[in-house]
């Protein structure tokens, strides 16, 4: 009894067997994945890097429900992601995965609060105001007084702190964070990122991160590298 | 939260916000005017025709009281006959003539039984019909032409003198002397359109008009007091078909203007609409957020255009007091506005689809 219990327990929260993925944009297709095989552990951080156009951004997109897979198995949070239609993607988006896009992807005509509120609003929590817990964020992200400003009236790096308490304001399973300091100057990049290990770390929460610097990604506890739509142990020497 | 978004977003865009209201609204003025032309027409005709003050109408057989508005077939004996009846204590002819362009008449009238029936004209300037080329218009007429008296004025191919210009609401707009007009319509001398009887008590009305009906067979006879039941846009086929055909296109021109500013305003919202699904949204939120957006812009362009049909309105009776007169029909309100609200609906559900069913990626790359 305890012994399945323990196994349910470090049961991977993301688990991918053999996935591909192919678009087909007019006459090509693009093989985008190639047969991916991965695990992770709840309350990691992992870090992910390889050259443009590997498939990095597809495989998010496939574990936080934007776009189904072609074929192969994917489990994100107990529910197969492969198996379950529009809707089911949806309730992923809106329960158990939070993105973090490089450009940041704020709604531009509300607020850094009503942004947040929205999406709390979107996946039916109350959305009437913060709760302790979550003030604690905000003011660990350091945005609490930049908060009724537009996106228009913040930095970047205050836009993409925005955008990660908002990635966070709904107690996500897993955070998805692609490129997240891509669009930010180095002393920004580091403060992005030290928040990503200090969330890891004080609430556990789970994070994946596309870098394409590998300093960035040693922020994570481990780096995966991909190439030509596949996992791959190491970066090909150039 | 969900109105706040709506709301949100409406402010956000003022100037498309506006544009969209703007488009809407012209439709919903252009129905609002028309139908407040043809209403205002009719009522104002028939306000005029009660300002004469008689309680009954007299016309000659196979005559309708809107189908004709020229000749006067009815010989001028029947005036004397008529004022011999029973109950009847005053009675005048006229005959009426359509000028071109609008559906202005002249009215020829006798100036002695006129106002014995109708009491005295009130003066604004000049004096009543004296000579044969004298014409008494007016106020709203006298505004309309831009005329004095003492000007010349050219109607029915002749010039006439201004002689007097009155307080409007007694029957016509312009009157000149009912032999000059008979003489120059090529009637026999005393002929009139139509002839009005007053009686020593109103409540006589129906008996009357049954003794006449028995005494001239053929010859129809109107209540005054029911003059509002004959005055309506729907006794005239031609008319009404007319008017019909004009706001079949307006819906139908508002329909699609609506729906392609609304297909517009979802398309510029690509981007965001990929954010919220992003965030979890499902396909019936965003398209519910949509729908809530469009019927927003909806009521604000259908008040718009109400608000536009009193300034047509205004406009009217700056430049055409006479021969456009615009009611405001508030019962034609909700109707216009429905024909908006229904075309906002319609035109944002279609792109809210695409919008909706379009993959969140390819949303969030939409620039
Ligand atoms: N929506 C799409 N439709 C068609 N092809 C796509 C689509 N998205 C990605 N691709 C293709 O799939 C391949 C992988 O793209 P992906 O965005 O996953 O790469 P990436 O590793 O994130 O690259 P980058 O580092 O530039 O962001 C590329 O060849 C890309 O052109
Ligand atoms: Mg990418």
């Amino acid at each position: 009894m305890s012994s399945l219990a323990k196994a349910v327990t470090n049961a991977p929260i993301i688990r991918v067997r053999g996935l591909r993925k192919i678009y087909h944009t007019g006459k090509v297709d693009v093989e985008a994945l190639r047969g991916v095989d991965l695990d992770v552990p709840a309350g990691e951080f992992l870090s992910i890097v390889g050259p443009s156009g590997s498939g990095k951004s597809t495989l998010f997109h496939i574990i936080g429900g934007l776009t189904p897979p072609t074929s192969g198995e994917v489990i994100v949070a107990g529910r197969n992601v492969s198996a379950v239609g529009d809707a089911g993607r949806t309730e992923l988006r809106r329960k158990y995965v939070s993105f973090v896009f490089q450009k940041f992807n704020l709604l531009p005509n509300l607020s850094a609060r009503d942004n947040i509120l929205t999406a709390l609003f979107i996946s039916g929590l109350s959305s009437d105001r913060f709760d302790p817990a979550f003030r604690e964020i905000i003011d660990l992200l350091g945005i609490s007084n930049r908060l009724d400003h537009k996106p228009s009236e913040l930095s970047g790096g205050e836009q993409q702190r925005v955008a990660i308490a908002r990635a966070l304001a709904t107690k996500p399973t897993i955070l998805l964070a692609d490129e997240p300091t891509g669009n930010l100057d180095s002393a920004n990049s580091l403060a992005v990122l030290e928040i990503l290990r200090g969330l890891n770390e004080r609430l556990k929460q789970t994070i994946l991160m596309i870098t394409h610097n590998i300093d960035a990604a040693a922020f994570g506890h481990r780096t995966m590298h991909m190439r030509d739509g596949r996992i791959v142990e190491e970066p090909q020497a150039e | 939260m969900r109105y706040k978004l709506v709301w949100e977003n409406i402010r956000f865009r003022p100037v498309r916000t506006l544009l969209s209201m703007l488009l809407i609204a012209v439709p919903v003025m252009l129905i609002l005017t028309l139908v407040g032309l043809s209403n205002g027409f009719f009522e104002d005709s028939e306000r005029r025709a009660q300002g004469i003050g008689a309680d009954i109408l007299f016309r000659p057989p196979g005559t309708s009281i809107l189908g004709s508005f020229s000749g006067a077939p009815l010989p001028g004996k029947f005036i004397a006959v008529l004022a011999q009846q029973p109950h009847v204590v005053a009675t005048t002819g006229v005959a009426m003539q359509l000028i071109g362009g609008t559906w202005e008449s002249v009215t020829g009238i006798d100036p002695q039984s006129f106002t014995r029936l109708s009491g005295p004209f009130v003066f604004l300037s000049g004096h009543g019909l004296e000579r044969p080329d004298d014409m008494m218009l007016d106020q709203d007429y006298a505004r309309q032409r831009n005329v004095r008296v003492g000007d010349k004025i050219k109607v029915l191919n002749r010039e006439w003198d201004v002689a007097g210009i009155v307080e409007p609401g007694k029957l016509a707009h312009l009157f000149v002397l009912l032999s000059v007009l008979d003489d120059l319509i090529g009637a026999p001398p005393g002929n009139v359109s139509q002839i009005y009887i007053k009686l020593d008590n109103p409540n006589n009305t129906k008996l009357v008009m049954e003794q006449l009906k028995t005494r001239f067979p053929g010859y129809p006879t109107y209540d005054m007091k029911e003059l509002a039941s004959y005055y309506q846009v729907s006794n005239v086929p031609l008319l009404k078909g007319f008017i019909d055909a004009v706001l079949g296109m307006g819906v139908v021109f508002g329909f699609f203007v609506v729906a392609l500013s609304m297909y517009m305003a979802v398309l510029q919202r690509t981007r965001e609409i990929g954010i919220m699904k992003s965030l979890g949204a499902s396909n019936g939120f965003v398209i519910g957020l949509i729908l809530l957006e469009a019927l927003g812009l909806g009521l604000g362009g259908t008040l718009l255009g109400i608000a536009f049909s009193f300034g047509t309105r205004w406009i009217m009776h700056i430049l055409m007091p006479a021969s456009l007169p615009q009611a405001i029909v508030f019962s034609w309100w909700p109707i216009a506005g429905a024909v908006a609200m229904v075309a906002a609906i319609l035109g944002a559900v279609y792109p809210g689809m695409i919008a909706v069913r379009q993959d969140p990626i390819e949303a969030l790359a939409y620039e």
